[in-house]
Formats: C-alpha cells, structure tokens, sequence
C-alpha cells in the first residue's frame, strides 16, 4: 500500500521534529523542524518527492478541514476573551490588514525592481 | 438527546464533515469570501453544540485525531516548497525582505494598539504572538507571562480572518503577483493563511509555507526585544 508507506516516511519526519522539539530549548513547534528536515531530505535527495507526493498532497488539501475543531475550541475560552473582546477584535482585525499590505506591497515593490533589473 | 449523541462515537466527525460540506456547498453557490468553508463549519458545529449540550470538551476528544494530523501535514508542506524551490531561490531576497516587514510590522503595530486601548502587561504579551502558527506562539505567550489560551484564540481568529479577507485584499491592494499574494497570505495569517494560499495556486502555496516558518522564527528572536518596551 503506497499511501501507508509514504505515511510512515511523513510521520518519520514529524515524529523527528517533535524530538527535536523536545531535546532543543528553543520556542520551534515540531512541524516547523519536521518541514525544514523534510525540505533538507528532498534536497540532498536522500528522500525522493515521489515517496512522500500522494499521502502528503493530501494531507494539505484536508487541512483547512482540520482546522474546523482548533476553531470550535474558541467556544472554550470564551470567557477569557469576554471583558476585552471589543478592543481585542479591533486589535486583531486592524494589525492582520497591516501586516498583509505591508509583506504583500513591500513584496511586490521588490519583485518590480527584480525584473525592471533584468529588461 | 446528548445521551443518545454521547453513545454514536462518530458523531463529532460526521456533524463536521456534514457542517464543512455545507461551507463548501455554499462557497459553490455563492462566489462570496464571507462563505469561507472553515468558519460556516465551525458556527454550525458550535450551533449543533449549544443546541443538543453536547460538551465541548468531548467534541474536542473525539476530534482529537484530525486534529493531531495537522503537524504531519504541516510537515508536508516541504513538497510544494521543494517543487518551487527554483522561483523560490531566485526571489528569495524579495520574500524575506516581506516577511520581515510584516513580522516587525505585526509587532509593533499589535504593541501600540494594546497600549492604545490600555490593556495589562499579560493581555499585550498574549497578543503579540498573534500572526505566527499556534505551537510556537503558545509558548512565546508562556514563557513570557502571557495567557496560553488567549494567545490561542487569537492566532486561530488571525488564521481565520486571513483566509477571510485574503482573496478580497488581494484585490483592493492589487497584489496580482503569486509571490506577493503568499507572502502576505503566510506572514499575516500562518498555516491558516497557507492553506488559502494553497488554494490560489502551488506557487501561492509554496510561498506562504515559507514566508509561514521565517515569519515564526523571526518572530521568536525580535520577541524579546519587542517585551523591553513593554
């Protein structure tokens, strides 16, 4: 079955990141280290893309699927939210509009300059 | 009526399901940013939740496994980083010079407005993190005094709000380049944002995995610097 062995591959990277994770005292979730090992791996090409490609396609076409329950958990922790939640909505909504111009436009300025240097 | 739920062990996966079936049922009949798959799910499943008692904490145990996969599919996003790895290469200095505009943006922009609004030393803290993947922002908000939970919501409502307004900002901004759209897609709203990037393209995609992990880590090192002023 080509989709378990290409899980296993995956979960060999992930499961590396999360001791990685645990052995280095630095604030780097698991899947962080597990995608610059598993970029590390295809590249020197000790893993080859065609071991991991199906399950991990899929794997990333499901995700925003799987972030329906993180979401839901809100309904959790909702009183902790409730004395500020005026201020902190207008804090999220306005710094998450800044911050996407800003990557985006200083980005796209570059990306210009970029090009008008190869004409 | 949550005895009867209680007792169908499935129950948790298959109202999600049926809920993310309805968010992109909805995305197909109309062509509206606000029929976002992820948030139509989640009212509706939080709506089923109030309605039949059904607890949350047991929603969340069932759904346990779904959501465990998200560090191996997180993971994964190594491929579509690998298969573009050559634009990557050749724009990188345009990329990083992005996400670190962001980042140091985020920061500031996040510190003046808890300031503006008064907020404490733990609520500014718990905020600061908001635009980085939940793991790491977490323990920047713990290790500094912050309220964990809070840091949560906050980073998935920013993830929400990213794949929400993306396709829209895109537009109003004109960011009709795919390496601008990732990189603002990833350094604003995470994996969340990423996989809206996903969404819009492979190139898309590939960018925001990137501008995701800069985002986070440079986020970690200027974090210190950003509590000095608090």
């Amino acid at each position: 079955m080509k989709y378990i062995t290409q899980l296993l591959y995956i979960l060999l990277f992930t499961g590396l990141g999360e001791l990685l994770e645990a052995v280095v005292p630095l604030p780097v979730p698991a899947a962080i280290y597990g995608l610059v090992l598993m970029l590390i791996a295809l590249c020197t090409g000790i893993l080859k893309p065609e071991k991991i490609a199906d399950t991990a396609h899929f794997l990333i076409a499901i995700m925003p699927f799987l972030f329906v329950a993180p979401a839901v958990n809100i309904l959790r922790y909702f009183d902790i939210i409730r004395s500020e939640l005026v201020a902190i909505c207008v804090v999220m909504v306005v710094s998450t509009v800044i911050v996407f111009a800003v990557s985006g436009l200083v980005t796209k300025l570059l990306l210009k300059k970029e090009v008008g240097k190869d004409d | 009526m949550i005895e009867f739920l209680s007792g169908i062990s499935l129950f948790p996966m298959v109202l999600t399901l049926a809920c993310y079936q309805v968010g992109l049922w909805l995305r197909k009949k109309w062509d509206n940013p606000i029929c976002n798959p992820i948030i139509v799910a989640a009212i509706l499943v939080v709506a089923v939740l109030l309605v039949t008692g059904f607890p949350v904490e047991n929603y969340q145990q069932s759904m346990g496994s779904a959501t465990w996969l998200l560090t191996p599919a997180t993971v994964c996003l190594a491929l579509p980083l690998y298969e573009q790895l050559k634009v990557l290469k050749k724009n990188l200095f345009a990329i990083l010079a992005g996400v670190s505009a962001g980042t140091v943006t985020s920061l500031v922009v996040v510190f003046l407005m808890c300031r503006a609004f008064g907020m404490d030393e733990q609520m500014t803290v718990s905020l600061l993190p908001k635009s980085i993947t939940t793991a790491m922002g977490m323990v920047l908000s713990e290790q500094n005094g912050g309220i964990p939970a809070l840091t949560t919501v906050v980073i998935i409502v920013t993830g929400i709000l990213g794949s929400l307004m993306g396709t829209t900002l895109c537009k109003l901004l004109r960011l009709e380049h795919p390496i601008a759209q990732g990189v603002a897609l990833g350094t604003a709203s995470h994996v969340m944002g990423t996989s809206k990037a996903n969404e819009l393209g492979a190139l898309q995609g590939a960018v925001s995995s990137l501008s995701l992990a800069a985002a986070g880590i440079l986020t970690a090192i200027l974090f210190p610097i950003a509590l000095m002023f608090l």
